[in-house]
């Protein structure tokens, strides 16, 4: 080393030097946490994308008995059915055929968490992406129809790898799909006035 | 001090584990050794020696916030503006990172100009770094060229005219100017073409060209090593290990010492960024915050305050096409340097007095026409901007002649230096 | 060479102190003057915002919302957007401020066709989002304190800060009608030769408004307040972050500068 620099030997200087480096050192790492902060949360959907994303409004008395209603809401396709007594009749006796039959393993709010999987059994609003890859399933209403098969109770058939869900949006045995289709947080403010995105513990984006 | 540190090129000993597999893969022991505890550099560096690193600095700052305001800015006469104003109001903490942007584009200039003014004070661009020296003002041109482009892409009212001003001085050029003029533009007139054009070279061209412009430059600094404030060559003197006896070791000294500048340089950047970002209007201009319009010239067309020299100098001639080649002439006098300073020292300190009037005078000067450059050119402005430009140019012309005058002070053999 | 240093280190602190602190001057000169001064030094107003003042930013949105936005929108700004920074609770945003038919998260845009606009007015209402950000707060205030009768003017009014101002007085009914008085002032040309000059002296109320002067002077100021908010909302977080970042960086750059002492000691 050059002649003008002199290590100091001293204990005391040494300690001293490392207490400051590390000290230094943690305090420049604290920094550059709190600075990547701004730049990792501007990847979060910004104002506008929630903004986008604020609840849909839907008038369910509009629909049909037994026909489906598609709102987008968070750039996802909702399905709204409209159950006719039959359809939810329908929904019983095939306990057997479905994977997740209480619906114990699948994504759903807990007002939906029972055979209708909706607050109303008259009303079926799911998420119309598949659970597989997230393809749109397409509606099967009619039972037992040629196409599906004697046992067919009436659901949804995914035409990308052929999941197949009930009319609950419960996932049948044999389907490369292993949860019941999801059930958005919905509710209704008023009879038969559907506000999909909102219910009592999320309040959605304004 | 336990660090791994001997003398230049000499093996180090065999490593084991991870950093043992890493180093027989890539030469880390030996950069590090080689770079910064094995480099040494010359003990007397002042203040004026913060500013190289700081740069680096911004640099990197300006890169990272680049990149998260490019992944928001939607480039186009229809969106860019509106995308501007998502980025502030939308995108969570987008108006921080559109603040560190623009004040680093100005913070870029304030330290390179205080880099550069160094290399005047202590005859750093003398040979042997007078490419060094080139390489530098290749960054400096390429910082502008980026600064220029970068401000056209928010597309408001000054990006607009500003950019049709600069880019109409082009038009000076003899016989090749106005078709060269339109070819830049992609278009009749400042256009959607190249507003687009302008984002791809700033965001991908430049940065790249710049990089590769700042790696030469930190080459060609390894190879002769740094000047001091005292101009003395210290490998001249060397201590019985090999090196110089005025040197220490970059690290831990000097990387330590630079991150105080560091802290200093970012107390102070953020105090604008939080508290003042707009700086007065200086770092971003009120005009800018209407968008662009054809048909509206804003009453007073200034570019922004790091161009304002140059413009002064372009405004004070009469005529156009000589007072584009003066300004262009401004610039590229910086290149003559090294060989224009006959003077037999090279630092300040031991240059006689005409020397140090001169490097005054020009100082004065530069900042006087930085001042002009932002006024309407009108009244007493336009004499002084004459009168100023002149003492610019004669700084340069005359040196070759009053660096030789005068009877300069013995230079030490040894640098000075006093403990800090 | 040691004092040479010092004494630079220190010139270049001052100096940028000094140029910090002119700029921070700049910006705060607002605190300084008073309105109230001369009317003829009306070039001097300020308008003295302080967006940290929910309450003028509250009065200030509800001032838009009843005069302005009939014609101009803050097309970057969202109702939710507004509600949330000034403290305003939904249901009284929704209540008081947004229009029926209009959703709290849409844009704040005006009603008025673009086109019929620019057929009445001669030129399109601008969109006043970043108005304070270009003209600068002042300039509003002194726009909405300057206005006066003048029958020769197709509005019936005209304005001291922007003559032959297409934008009718709209304000006219708070603040009542006032002429101008002016003054002869002799000039000395270049050429030596004395010319009169009418020159602005000050205001006369020609016709009262439903708030006497004090009371619109604080209407204007709210609604400049407020203008100066939508010009940049994230003003509010940047200054309460800004306070922290730079106390932490001081007490960064101070263990640091501990820690290059303690190593250079090592330096002869």
């Amino acid at each position: 080393m050059a002649e003008n620099v002199v290590v100091g030997n001293d204990a005391v200087d040494l300690s001293r030097r490392k207490f400051l480096t590390t000290a230094t050192i943690a305090t420049g790492a604290v920094g550059a946490v709190f600075a990547a902060v701004p730049f990792i949360s501007s990847w979060a959907p910004s104002e506008r994308a929630k903004a986008l994303g604020a609840p849909a409004e839907l008038d369910v008395s509009k629909i049909e008995p037994g026909q489906m209603a598609i709102v987008t809401w968070r750039r996802q396709p909702i399905y709204v059915v409209r159950r006719t007594p039959e359809m939810v009749e329908h929904l019983k006796g095939h306990d057997d055929l479905l994977k997740d039959k209480d619906s114990s393993s699948s994504d759903q709010p807990k007002y939906a968490q029972n055979v209708y999987r909706s607050r109303l059994p008259d009303v079926l609003v799911l998420v119309g992406t598949c659970t597989h890859l997230g393809c749109l399933p397409k509606q099967r209403f009619e039972a037992a129809s040629p196409e599906m098969g004697a046992y067919w109770p009436g659901g949804f058939f995914c035409p990308c790898h052929g999941s197949r869900f009930d009319l609950a949006g419960r996932v049948f045995n044999g389907s490369p799909a292993s949860l019941n289709l999801r059930v958005p947080p919905y509710q209704f403010p008023s009879p038969l006035k559907l506000v999909v995105g909102v219910d009592e513990t999320q309040k959605g984006a304004a | 001090m336990a660090a791994i540190h001997g003398p230049q090129g000499a093996p180090t000993p065999e490593r084991k584990g991870f950093l043992g597999w890493l180093n027989k893969r890539l030469p880390v022991d030996e950069f590090i050794s080689s770079q910064l505890t094995g480099y040494y550099a010359p003990k007397n560096f002042n203040i004026w020696y913060f500013f190289g690193s700081l740069a680096l600095v911004v640099l990197v700052l300006q890169l990272a916030t680049g990149i998260f305001l490019t992944m928001f800015y939607k480039p186009g006469e229809a969106t860019s503006f509106d995308s501007v104003e998502y980025i502030m109001r939308e995108v969570n903490f987008g108006w921080l990172i559109r603040y560190l942007h623009s004040t680093g584009a100005s913070a870029f200039f304030i330290v390179v100009y205080l880099h550069m003014f160094r290399a005047f004070l202590y005859g750093s661009y003398r040979a042997p770094r007078e490419l060094l020296w080139i390489f530098g003002m290749l960054v400096y041109l390429a910082l502008m060229a980026e600064a220029f482009m970068g401000y056209v892409l928010p597309w408001g009212n000054m990006s607009f005219w500003g950019a049709q001003v600069i880019v109409n001085l082009f038009s000076t050029i003899p016989a090749l100017g106005p078709p060269l003029v339109e070819w830049i533009r992609g278009d009749y007139g400042i256009a959607d073409a190249t507003l687009n054009r302008f984002f791809s070279l700033h965001v991908v061209a430049v940065p790249l060209g710049l990089l590769l412009l700042v790696m030469l430059h930190l080459v060609a600094l390894r190879q002769t090593g740094s000047n001091n404030p005292d101009g003395i060559e210290i490998k001249k003197k060397l201590g019985p290990d090999g090196h110089p006896l005025d040197g220490i070791p970059f690290h831990p000294y000097y990387t330590v010492k630079d991150v105080v500048g560091v802290g200093v340089f970012f107390v102070l950047f953020t105090i604008v960024v939080f508290f003042v970002p707009t700086f007065g209007g200086l770092f971003l201009e009120g005009p800018n915050f209407e968008p662009a319009n054809p048909m509206s010239t804003p009453e007073h067309i200034a570019p922004v305050w790091y161009f304002t020299p140059y413009y002064a100098i372009l405004r004070a001639v009469p005529d156009q096409r000589t007072g584009a080649l003066l300004m262009g002439l401004a610039v590229f006098a910086f290149f003559l340097m090294p060989w224009l300073d006959r003077s037999p020292v090279k630092s300040i300190r031991y240059k006689p007095v005409i020397s140090k009037v001169a490097l005054t005078l020009f100082a004065i000067s530069f900042v006087a026409l930085g001042y002009l450059g932002l006024q309407p050119a009108e009244g007493s402005y336009v004499l002084l901007a004459r009168i100023f430009t002149v003492v610019y140019f004669a700084f340069f012309v005359l040196m070759p002649v009053y660096s030789r005058m005068g009877q300069p002070k013995p230079v030490p053999e040894r640098v000075t230096y006093h403990a800090h | 060479m040691r004092i040479k240093v010092r004494a630079l280190e220190a010139l270049m602190c001052g100096a940028l102190l000094l140029a910090s602190g002119g700029v921070f001057a700049a910006e705060a000169e607002a605190g300084a003057e008073a309105e109230g001064g001369a009317q003829t030094n009306w070039k001097a107003w300020h308008a003295e915002v302080d967006v940290a003042n929910k309450a003028a930013l509250q009065r200030g949105a509800r001032n838009f919302m009843n005069y302005c936005v009939g014609c101009h929108s803050l097309k970057y700004e969202r109702y939710s957007r507004m509600g949330q920074d000034l403290a305003i609770p939904p249901e009284l945003l929704d209540k008081y401020l947004v229009p029926s038919g209009d959703k709290a998260a849409n844009y704040i845009l005006s009603t008025m066709p673009a086109a019929d606009a620019e057929a009445w007015f001669g030129k399109a209402p601008p969109d006043l989002s970043l108005m304070a950000r270009a003209r600068g707060p002042d300039y509003i205030y002194r726009l909405f304190k300057t206005y006066y009768v003048d029958p020769t003017r197709p509005t019936g009014a005209n304005n001291l800060q922007l003559p032959a101002v297409a934008m009718p007085a709209v304000l006219s009914e708070l603040e009542g009608l006032k002429k101008p008085v002016f003054k002869s002032v002799e000039k000395r040309g270049e050429d030596g030769k004395t010319t009169t000059e009418q020159v602005f002296d000050h205001f006369e109320q020609v016709a009262p408004g439903r708030m006497n002067a004090e009371e619109y002077d604080a209407f204007v100021r709210d609604t400049v307040a407020f203008l100066t908010y939508v010009g940049e909302p994230a003003q509010l977080q940047r200054h309460a972050l800004g306070i922290w970042v730079v106390l932490f960086l001081l007490v960064f750059t101070w263990l640091a500068w501990l820690m290059k002492k303690e190593y250079w000691k090592d330096v002869h």
